[in-house]
């Protein structure tokens, strides 16, 4: 918690005992929470605003370039695995429309006829030629399959059937995966025959993987019993059915999203290659297609979270700043409010002082004539015991007057107007009549009062008022801290650059380190429970600057204080001077 | 020396019968009043060289007092006395008389003293 204390700001336990119950006119703290709160409020909504868009946006943009890019690949991929069994497909048309059936029969050309298409197309393994009832009138290739009667098999009752004929991949006793391409075609005689090819599907599996190594997904061929006709990485081994249901027929490349049985989320495009049994499938891990969303989306949240850090920062800065300004102002203006109901206050009390001793001087002048008067009288008549008894009554009559009028004159001299009148004074002397205020409690309370003045002082012009209300501010307050019995010194002498410098020192309680930045303070008292209002002090030190002099404090707990204050012998005359 | 003649004004009845007493017996012819009015009859009949008023008379001030007798008499001077000291008076009344001449109450005799005769020297 020392961390906080450390950055509470001033206003934060602002309870201004001094400001009274109807002056008391801002709740700092609840104008710092609602500053926050608002502009914390409409600053950070916006953005979290377009955060949120933002994140949509980019999110949508991503999810459909996925599914557009899939969705190419997919196309790109059927449209050159379509066109690897078409030309073949033709090719095969091309043959037995440009060579006679019995140049077909012949084996020696069937075999070159083979070894030309495996030189140019490539994949061929061995080609036949069957005549119509299923036989095989001649062959070429790596097996002993001539004259083997194919009349009961599907595939040559549907190419005599449908014209062409593409079957499913297959391993037969060629003991490797491949398929099968017939063409039927008639015969100078209009004896239907057909050309029968046997093709590695080695030759798709090529295709599948560069298509695979650019996408990092899996891409394979099922039929449409969902036997998978190309190994896949993950739904299953060549001829097993795959893990995934087979789409239905549609015509053009699709691409959906799903989910697997780990309930992962998966890329699924499929499109059905024409005139074939294949359907080519392309399914892709989501998370991985997502990997730069979740890039983006780490940028979206980095520089949302920062820019409200950057909001949050600046807000409390600005606040803070700004309630402190306002909590400054306040305790001017309370300040100021003291400083005037103090000037009023001593004001009235000037005036009723004033009014007071004139009330007093006038009897006393009566008192003071008569007395006058009986001494004259007796002086004028022969001296005897009697004479002189009364004479030596009318001299304490008349010291007793004096003493009245000492005091009134003194009370006059309080209510003495605000501005600064200078004066040549005798620095001695104003520092004793400011004692004579204080003599009756320094007996009461036996405190000592040692004054030492240097003799170098000249007299110097300088606001007696002010002065004296200066040196009875410091020597009042060196009388609360010393106790009954304690001692005061005061002393006087020149100082550097052409000025005076007096001295109050106390040996009373002194004042501890952390209060003594603030004795200057308004309202800066411990004595508030013992009538201190605080302003003593502040008073004091505003007096000191008028008179274009400077105080300072030195203070030890429990040894004692010391106040200077240094003033000018020569001061700036001020402009509303009087006298 | 010529023997000086003083008018006294104050609105304390005790106090002027003193002071007039007191000032006879230094050889100031003294003659004592408590009124605005009475001070101007007697200034109306009599030669006076120094008035010492109070500033504070029933019914007028010692100033405004002063212009009425400054008017009737032109030679006459004036010492102020009073028991209001504050200092706006203490202004005024030192513009008015100069100030040696504005004493605050209680008076001390000789002083007094001295001041009418200093202010009546310098009026030769």
């Amino acid at each position: 918690m020392s961390f906080w204390r450390h950055f509470k700001p001033n206003f934060w336990d602002h309870r201004d005992s001094a400001s009274g119950l109807h002056k008391f006119m801002f709740n700092f703290r609840r104008i710092w929470y609602l500053s926050v709160l608002l502009t914390t409020g409409v600053a950070i909504i916006p953005v979290f605003f377009l955060a949120a868009i933002d994140y949509q946006v980019t999110r949508k943009a991503i999810e459909s370039e996925i599914i557009l890019r899939t969705s190419r690949l997919v196309s790109n991929t059927r449209r050159t695995l379509s066109f690897m069994i078409l030309e073949r497909q033709f090719a095969l048309q091309f043959l037995v429309r440009d060579n006679a059936f019995d140049l077909l029969c012949n084996p020696q050309r069937l075999d070159r006829i083979l070894s030309a298409l495996q030189g140019s197309f490539g994949g061929f393994t061995d080609l036949g030629l069957i005549d119509r009832h299923g036989t095989q009138l001649a062959y070429s290739g790596p097996f002993k399959l001539a004259h083997f009667d194919y009349s009961r098999q599907n595939w040559f009752e549907e190419a005599m059937q449908q014209g062409t004929y593409i079957s499913d991949v297959f391993m037969g006793y060629r003991q490797s995966p491949h398929l099968v391409i017939a063409v039927r075609h008639s015969a100078p005689t209009g004896e239907p025959f057909v050309l029968r090819a046997a093709i590695e599907a080695e030759q798709f599996h090529g295709e599948l993987l560069d298509a695979e190594s650019r996408i990092g997904g899996d891409m394979f061929i099922v039929n449409q019993q969902g036997i998978l006709q190309t190994p896949s990485m993950r739904f299953g081994r060549l001829f097993e059915k795959a893990s995934l249901v087979v789409p239905e027929y549609s015509p053009s490349t699709q691409v959906f999203e799903t989910r697997d049985a780990e309930g992962k989320a998966l890329i699924i495009g499929y499109a059905f290659l024409n005139n074939t049994p294949f359907v080519l499938m392309v399914v892709k891990s989501k998370s991985v297609l997502m990997n730069a969303w979740y890039k983006e989306r780490k940028q979206i949240i980095t520089y949302l979270v920062g820019g409200v850090l950057i909001i949050l920062l600046v807000v409390l800065a600005v606040s803070t700043y700004l309630v402190s300004k306002i909590h400054t102002a306040d305790q001017v203006r309370v300040a100021a409010l003291h400083n005037v109901e103090y000037v009023n206050k001593m004001a009235s009390i000037g005036r009723l002082a004033a009014g007071v001793a004139h009330e007093i001087n006038n009897p006393l002048a009566i008192i003071n004539e008569k007395a006058g008067l009986m001494q004259d009288l007796i002086k004028n008549r022969e001296s005897g015991p009697v004479e002189e008894k009364m004479a030596a009554q009318i001299v304490s009559i008349l010291n007793s007057v004096n003493r009245c009028a000492t005091i009134t004159r003194r009370l006059l001299s309080f209510a003495r107007p605000d501005s600064v009148s200078l004066q040549v004074i005798d620095i001695r002397e104003v520092i004793e009549s400011v004692i004579g205020f204080l003599s009756k409690e320094a007996q009461y309370r036996d405190i000592v009062i040692d004054i030492d003045i240097a003799a170098d002082i000249p007299p110097f012009a300088c606001d007696r008022g002010k002065l004296e209300q200066i040196l009875l501010n410091l020597m009042n307050n060196a009388f609360a801290a010393v106790s009954d019995g304690g001692h005061l010194q005061i002393t006087g002498s020149r100082a550097a650059g052409d000025r005076v410098s007096i001295a109050v020192i106390d040996d009373g309680c002194g004042i501890p380190p952390e209060d003594i930045k603030r004795v200057f303070e308004p309202f800066f008292s411990t004595r508030t429970h013992k009538g201190g209002t605080g302003l003593g002090l502040s008073i004091t030190y505003g007096l000191v600057q008028e008179l274009g002099g400077a105080i300072a404090v030195e203070s030890q707990v429990d040894k004692g204080t010391r106040f200077t204050i240094a003033l000018p012998l020569k001061p700036e005359v001020p402009k509303n001077e009087t006298n | 020396m010529k023997q000086i003649r003083v008018l006294l004004a104050d609105d304390e009845e005790e106090l002027v019968s003193a002071l007039v007493e007191r000032l006879e017996m230094r050889g100031i012819a003294t003659d004592g009043v408590t009124t605005c009015e009475a001070a101007l009859a007697m200034l109306r009949d009599n030669r006076y060289d120094v008035a010492v008023l109070d500033v504070k008379l029933p019914r007028m001030s010692g100033f405004e007092i002063k212009k009425q007798m400054a008017r009737m008499a032109p030679d006459l001077k004036f010492i102020f006395i009073t028991g209001h000291g504050s200092y706006s008076h203490f202004q005024e009344g030192t513009a008015e008389a100069g100030q040696p001449y504005y004493l605050i109450k209680p008076v001390d005799i000789e002083l007094l003293v001295a001041k009418i005769r200093e202010i009546a020297a310098a009026e030769q």
